[in-house]
């Protein structure tokens, strides 16, 4: 009883607190600067759920993306087509979106999530059965099959893109609805680990024939993983098309799904608060060299701005051959950030990091 | 015409064609089979060497201002050029960012590979190496139709050089993995690693010679693909990439004759399925071939199921 008040209590808090956060971005802070802290929360969520995936149960996928575009098509076609039937058009935020058009977006995110958990699953179980690295290749591959199955789908919008798409997330309510996903994903994930559920997951990734010789079922906890991971990156496409107006076939592609590896590996994989900075300042560093661009003289804007997008993937390469050579585990490794962890620092440690 | 006859024409066609796509997935899949036969390494950077070995060929015409179509001679030398040029970038590879990681997780040596490859593409791309947009290939070899128009067929000279090139190439291949000392120990580091450098194999020296192999095999590949499209880009080698590593799964991973069956099942299907009504999914076919041959027989055509050692 107690403990269901205490949750309740923190639930109305954590609400009220992100209320509060997006009242205060909506009047007090640039446009700019808004969208920044919501494509923030989009990559939080991505790079940590991948987390779960690359990280915490050492597996590879390369097919973020996929699952990501998945969940935006899928909520997209519930928000789009099925609510647009049955209530009519959506009014814009400025006009004021009734309630109701807010819970059935959030059921059009659920939606997008578990047709990409489910395309996780029919893509997992054949693969996860074999060595990692075949993973990496069948994800690689399904991102492709994706993108061209959506471009040959005329009826929504093939390769141009599903556009109009009505806008929930934008100033007003886009930072509430990302960091709540936000806010979810990290809490779901961090309390995976700490389950026996979790205990396994890192198990197969430390050694996955020991894992199995200790009675873990294998192929299942891989395939839960993907699940999960999918679901969470479904969630976020939903809320990236509602953010844009549109979602295109190539936010499928394996070259966007690189970017969540890159932070991933960057922050520590199996590391959730590594994910979480490394998507912050992955996200923060392009906007800021654009916004130091925009104190340029104007002639030589264009060029540096061209010169930022051609390096930026140059960089991640960089970057994560790099990183690799230098520090495998990332910046983090396997450990957290925490208060308790920063205090405790001053004792000497004597637990060894974990390998992996 | 009759109907009949069309139809026979039009599948010989798709033979042909088939052949062709079939040998370039062949040679560029066994840079990946040999790679992970000795290191058990998906080389995700080899498509971009395919890349690069367009591009040096590229500029090896315009250096030697090879007019077009160019003498027998002057295109050997270009495509020995390119095939140098890479066998030297896989051997820089390799020594940079592949042995150091040697003794770590294979996730590690992986990621770095995708690293290279990623480094290789948007590298080309930037304006003082390759250039974003497409450059034009001279017609080192014809790319018309020699057959007379009556017969309804189209046979370039640049898809004969390129199954026949592709043929000796694989000859020469297997002729130097069964019979010389370097092939035999190429062999023993395949089969055992560990053994092989207890034996007295150098070991380092095996693994720069079957990138350079690899490398050189994927600039051939390249030339001739981009001969035969007349353009070259920075990002080529992804798709073309991708799928003859397909291929090399298919035909079963670690095996050379398996690449070349790979290489040519993926051609012929893929030719096949797309000139059937479904051209438009041309570049999901592989993919979809990839996870049915996992689901079937994850070990390939030719591929032999290896026990995981604890």
């Amino acid at each position: 009883m107690v403990v269901w008040l205490k949750r309740g209590l923190g639930l109305a808090l954590l609400l009220l607190a992100l209320w509060g956060m997006d009242t205060a971005a909506t009047n007090y802070l640039e446009p700019t600067y808004y969208t920044l802290l919501v494509n923030i929360g989009r990559f939080v969520i991505l790079a940590v759920s991948l987390n779960l995936i690359n990280g915490i149960t050492g597996q590879f996928s390369l097919g973020h993306m996929a699952f990501f575009a998945l969940g935006g098509y899928a909520a997209a076609v519930v928000t789009k087509m099925v609510g647009h039937r049955l209530f009519g058009p959506v009014p814009s935020v400025s006009e004021g979106i009734p309630a109701f058009w807010y819970a059935w977006f959030a059921g059009s995110l659920l939606f997008g999530g578990l047709v990409a958990a489910v395309v996780g699953l029919a893509v997992g179980l054949p693969t996860l059965r074999l060595r990692g690295d075949y993973l990496a290749i069948v994800t690689l591959g399904m991102g492709e099959i994706v993108n061209i199955v959506i471009q040959n789908q005329e009826w929504i919008g093939g390769a141009l893109g599903f556009a109009d798409l009505p806008l929930f997330v934008r100033p007003g309510t886009g930072i509430f609805w990302i960091y709540l996903v936000a806010v979810a994903t990290v809490l779901a994930i961090r309390n995976i680990t700490q389950t026996t559920h979790g205990r396994a997951l890192m198990a197969i990734r430390e050694d996955e024939v020991a894992a199995q010789a200790m009675g873990v079922n294998v192929v299942r906890y891989k395939v839960l993983a993907f699940m999960v991971g999918a679901f969470f990156a479904g969630i976020a496409g939903g809320l990236y098309a509602h953010q844009q107006g549109i979602i295109t076939p190539r936010d499928a592609s394996f070259v966007r799904s690189i970017e969540i590896v890159v932070m991933v590996a960057l922050g520590g994989s199996g590391s959730i608060t590594g994910s979480i900075l490394a998507a912050a300042i992955l996200t923060a560093l392009p906007e800021f060299l654009r916004e130091a661009v925009g104190r340029l003289p104007y002639e030589q804007q264009e060029g540096a701005r061209q010169l930022i997008e051609q390096l930026q993937m140059v960089i991640y390469a960089l970057l994560l051959i790099v990183l690799m050579l230098v520090r495998p585990q990332g910046l983090l490794g396997a450990r957290e950030l925490s208060l308790r962890n920063l205090l405790r620092r001053r004792k000497p440690r004597s637990a060894p990091e974990p390998s992996g | 015409m009759p109907g009949s006859a069309h139809h026979l024409l039009e599948f010989v066609q798709h033979l042909i064609n088939g052949l062709y796509l079939g040998g370039t997935y062949a040679l560029i899949a066994l840079g990946y089979t040999m790679v992970y036969g000795v290191l058990r390494l998906i080389n995700f950077a080899h498509g971009d060497v395919v890349m690069v070995g367009a591009y040096v060929a590229l500029f090896a015409a315009a250096g030697l201002h090879a007019p077009a179509p160019a003498p027998w001679y002057q295109t050997l030398l270009i495509f020995l050029l390119a095939m140098a040029a890479c066998a030297l970038l896989g051997m820089l590879i390799e020594r940079v960012a592949y042995r150091p990681l040697r003794q770590a997780p294979r996730l590690a040596a992986l990621i770095t590979a995708i690293g290279v490859s990623v480094l290789l593409e948007n590298g080309g791309q930037l304006p003082w190496v390759f250039g974003s947009q497409p450059r034009s290939v001279p017609e080192l070899v014809p790319r018309v139709n020699i057959l007379p128009t009556a017969w309804g067929l189209s046979v370039t000279p640049i898809e004969l050089v390129t199954i026949g090139v592709t043929l000796a190439l694989m000859v020469a291949l297997q002729m130097l993995v069964q019979r010389t000392r370097i092939g035999k120990a190429m062999r023993a580091c395949s089969m055992d690693r560990e053994a092989a450098y207890l034996m007295g194999i150098p070991v380092n020296r095996v693994i720069l010679v079957t990138f350079a192999l690899g490398s050189a095999l994927a600039a051939a590949a390249g030339m001739l693909i981009a001969v035969k499209t007349g353009q070259a880009h920075a990002f080529m080698g992804l798709m073309l990439g991708l799928k003859a590593f397909v291929a090399a799964v298919v035909g079963g991973i670690g095996s050379i004759p398996g690449a070349m069956v790979g290489g040519f099942s993926l051609g012929m299907i893929e030719e096949m399925v797309a000139g059937y009504g479904f051209s438009s999914w041309r570049d999901a076919i592989a993919f979809v071939l990839l996870i049915l041959i996992l689901l079937v027989r994850p070990t390939g055509i030719m591929g032999r199921a290896v026990p995981e050692k604890v």
